[in-house]
């Protein structure tokens, strides 16, 4: 019908005289929209997450009037289930059969490992805001596959062990889930900190579901920590946070934590015991800009609550992506120009509030904002800025090459610097 | 005739499709597996998504980690498979009915949680990557016929199995393990063999998959993927072998259709296996043949005048 359609309005522009030389194929790449596969997950232990998925990267394209470089943008929504073997066969699907242009999305790591492994392979553009396993934009870099959006593991956890050396804090305890995600955002932390003088004086790595912690911070509140780092997702972040309050710790040792262990997704339904702690993040939603502001009031008037990491990475990575659709004049189909482009492509005006780039690597570089939890003016918490650190990158201070010369983070490698 | 509709598949549909039919292909020989203990030998096995998985671990790890030939690490999948169904084997076959069930059940969980633990070796969460198929095989037709090419064979292998003596011994042993035994048959070591060659199968599947899917994690040795294949060997019928096929199909097919409509599916899913067990417990292969039968005896006289 439609490839009919165009025949014929082909057709009469041939015998009109205008335009006699627009190559078939060009006129019909620009007048077809633009498929764009979004993966995320809607059933499974991370549905909630993936929910926010699509709120925040559907906003995004409601704003831009779905359109972008001239043309309009079709969204296909997949579930992943939350499980690799699903979000391959649903990356498979959107690729071979919806031929989508470009696939965006997936929540947990080893879902986008899978997907990236996959379009390795046929070369499709592959946006991961949310997918951090550092290697993707490092050891192991696929060249289509981009962070926009999204941050490595062991990005924001440096900064914050600088920060907390220059707090005074000399020896930190360690606790967190027990997976590559962990293990990268805490090697991050106790390298820098014990490069700078600090000691890691315990590491406690609990399984995904601990519903018990005691165990842990008895351990912890024993080694004379005078500060804990703790990295924890979702339900088990909300537990560590109350039982640390609970077991009284809070009054005691400050708690530094992992974006991700006081994104709004944990601290939205939290009342004091997450007050007062301290991370770090390319974001912090309570920042006093105006385009943040912007963005959170207009997500909290939809959808009746503060945007989380995942909300909010999505709609800067669709923002980001459109921004380079529009300087190619929605030309996707040419990936390697499409793919440079967005490796060009600064964003000045995002919910960021300050311009952020690329690496040579497809990872960004983000002005840091250390921030902590603190009360709004709605009696809600959410996260503050206390300080920050600019143009903070993958790798830190240490030379790309030789950084990763070094093996990749993990349990039994976590860079501590022997004294 | 089934096979020359399987021959022409690529031909006709688009590649996706034809990758969707291949995943069928792999997971019927799971189903497959699964059948020759649950519908011969009447020991329902939970353990297989964790042999299956096993065998694409060891497949990945010895081709992509250390760099090996893909077709040995393949090989030496399917032996720690048949091997590790031989450790099952030897712990779970005194037992039967729920306590087999359960059994295996447990064996798989360790396997999932050593997979999961084991980071060092296995990826924990992450998983680990495949290196890709070898170029002969890299398109979805070729791969396509490449694995039908496999598939054929071994479902026959399979088919003959259950109908040699070996087969009609274990489905003695179904019906009655005292009687078998009494006779002199030595029950734990039929049961046994059946374990171990059903684990041969279900590795051959994960080498299969390894090829199919070039990734592997905790996902695929984990329960839901012994019970998703358990579900295509009900769904086909149980003590059908073929049904497998069926019952594959349908679940296979039945996921990437739904799935594009609602995210609601696993309850869509959910919903047709509950109506498959009031109205077909047999399953539809099952049913099928028993309604065939029914018309038969029911009219038997124009099929004898007609000859």
């Amino acid at each position: 019908m439609d490839r009919r359609r165009f025949l014929k309005t082909t057709g009469l522009t041939l015998a009109a005289g205008t335009g006699a030389l627009a190559a078939p194929f060009v006129a019909r790449a620009q007048a077809a929209p633009i498929r764009i596969g979004l993966m995320a997950p809607q059933t499974g232990v991370v549905a909630a997450g993936g929910r926010e998925i699509i709120d925040g990267f559907s906003l995004f394209w409601e704003s831009a009037g779905s359109q972008a470089g001239g043309r309009k943008v079709e969204i296909i929504v997949e579930d992943d289930a939350s499980n690799p073997d699903t979000a391959l066969q649903k990356a498979r699907r959107l690729v071979e059969q919806a031929k989508v242009d470009m696939l965006f999305g997936n929540l947990l790591a080893n879902t986008g490992l899978a997907v990236a492994n996959y379009v390795k392979g046929n070369g499709t553009p592959y946006f991961i805001p949310v997918i951090a396993a550092d290697d993707l934009t490092q050891r192991t870099r696929i060249k289509n596959v981009i962070r926009a959006g999204g941050y490595s593991a062991s990005q924001f956890s440096r900064p914050l062990a600088d920060w907390a050396l220059k707090q005074g804090y000399r020896r930190v305890a360690m606790i967190s889930q027990d997976y590559t995600f962990g293990h990268e955002q805490c090697g991050g932390f106790a390298q820098t900190f014990t490069e700078g003088g600090g000691t890691v004086v315990g590491q406690f790595w609990h399984p995904l579901n601990t519903s018990d912690f005691s165990p842990y911070l008895g351990q912890v509140a024993g080694v004379k920590a005078d500060v804990v780092f703790a990295m924890q997702t979702g339900a088990d972040a909300t537990r560590l946070i109350q039982q640390y309050a609970s077991f009284g710790l809070k009054d005691q040792i400050p708690l530094l934590g992992s974006q991700n262990a006081t994104d709004q997704s944990v601290i939205r339904t939290m009342g004091a015991e997450c007050e007062g702690i301290v991370t770090s993040a390319h974001f912090a939603e309570g920042a006093d800009l105006p385009a943040t502001q912007a963005f959170v009031k207009t997500y909290s008037d939809k959808f009746s609550k503060i945007p989380s990491l995942y909300a909010f990475s999505h709609y800067v990575g669709a923002m980001w992506v459109a921004k380079a659709i529009n300087a190619i004049n929605g030309k996707v189909e040419d990936r390697d120009v499409f793919l440079d482009t967005v490796l060009k492509t600064d964003l000045p005006d995002s919910p960021l509030g300050k311009p952020v780039r690329f690496d040579d690597y497809g990872n960004p570089v983000y002005d840091v904002v250390i921030r902590k939890t603190m009360k709004n003016k709605d009696g809600k918490f959410w996260n503050v800025p206390i300080g920050g650190y600019p143009q903070v990158s993958q790798f830190w201070k240490y030379d790309p090459a030789t950084y990763m010369k070094q093996p990749p983070y993990s349990r039994d490698f976590q860079g501590i610097k022997k004294t | 005739m089934v096979l020359l509709v399987l021959a022409v598949l690529p031909a006709v549909l688009p590649s996706y499709q034809v990758s969707v039919v291949t995943q069928v292909l792999i997971f019927s020989v799971l189903a497959m597996s699964i059948d020759i203990l649950a519908g011969f030998a009447g020991r329902t096995s939970l353990g297989h998504g964790a042999i299956f998985g096993v065998s694409s671990y060891v497949a990945i790890y010895w081709s992509s980690t250390l760099g090996g030939d893909i077709w040995i690490g393949i090989a030496l999948g399917i032996l720690a498979a048949t091997a590790l169904a031989g450790v099952f084997a030897a712990l779970a076959i005194r037992t039967s009915g729920v306590y087999f069930l359960l059994l295996t059940l447990a064996l798989g969980m360790i396997v999932w949680g050593v997979c999961l633990r084991w980071t060092a070796v296995t990826g924990g969460e992450n998983g680990l990557r495949g290196v890709g198929r070898p170029a002969f095989i890299a398109d979805h037709a070729s791969f396509y016929y490449a694995v039908l090419i496999i598939v054929a064979p071994l479902t026959w292998l399979m088919w003959r199995l259950v109908h040699s003596p070996f087969g009609l011994t274990l489905r003695g042993i179904r019906d009655s393990e005292s009687r078998m035994r009494s006779l002199g048959y030595n029950v734990p070591l039929h049961l046994f063999v059946a374990f171990v060659l059903s684990g041969f199968f279900a590795g051959v599947a994960g080498g299969l998959y390894v090829l199919f899917n070039n990734f592997v994690s905790p996902s695929t040795v984990q329960l839901s993927q012994s019970v998703s294949a358990l579900l295509m060997a009900i769904t086909g019928g149980v003590g059908t072998l073929l049904g497998s096929f069926v019952g594959a199909a349908a679940i296979i097919v039945l996921e990437n259709a739904v799935s594009a409509y609602t995210a609601r599916w696993p309850s869509v899913l959910g919903i047709a296996f509950v109506l498959i067990m009031i109205f077909a417990p047999e399953g539809v292969v099952g049913r099928a043949r028993l309604l065939l039968a029914r018309r038969r005896s029911r009219s038997p006289k124009p099929n004898h005048s007609g000859g």
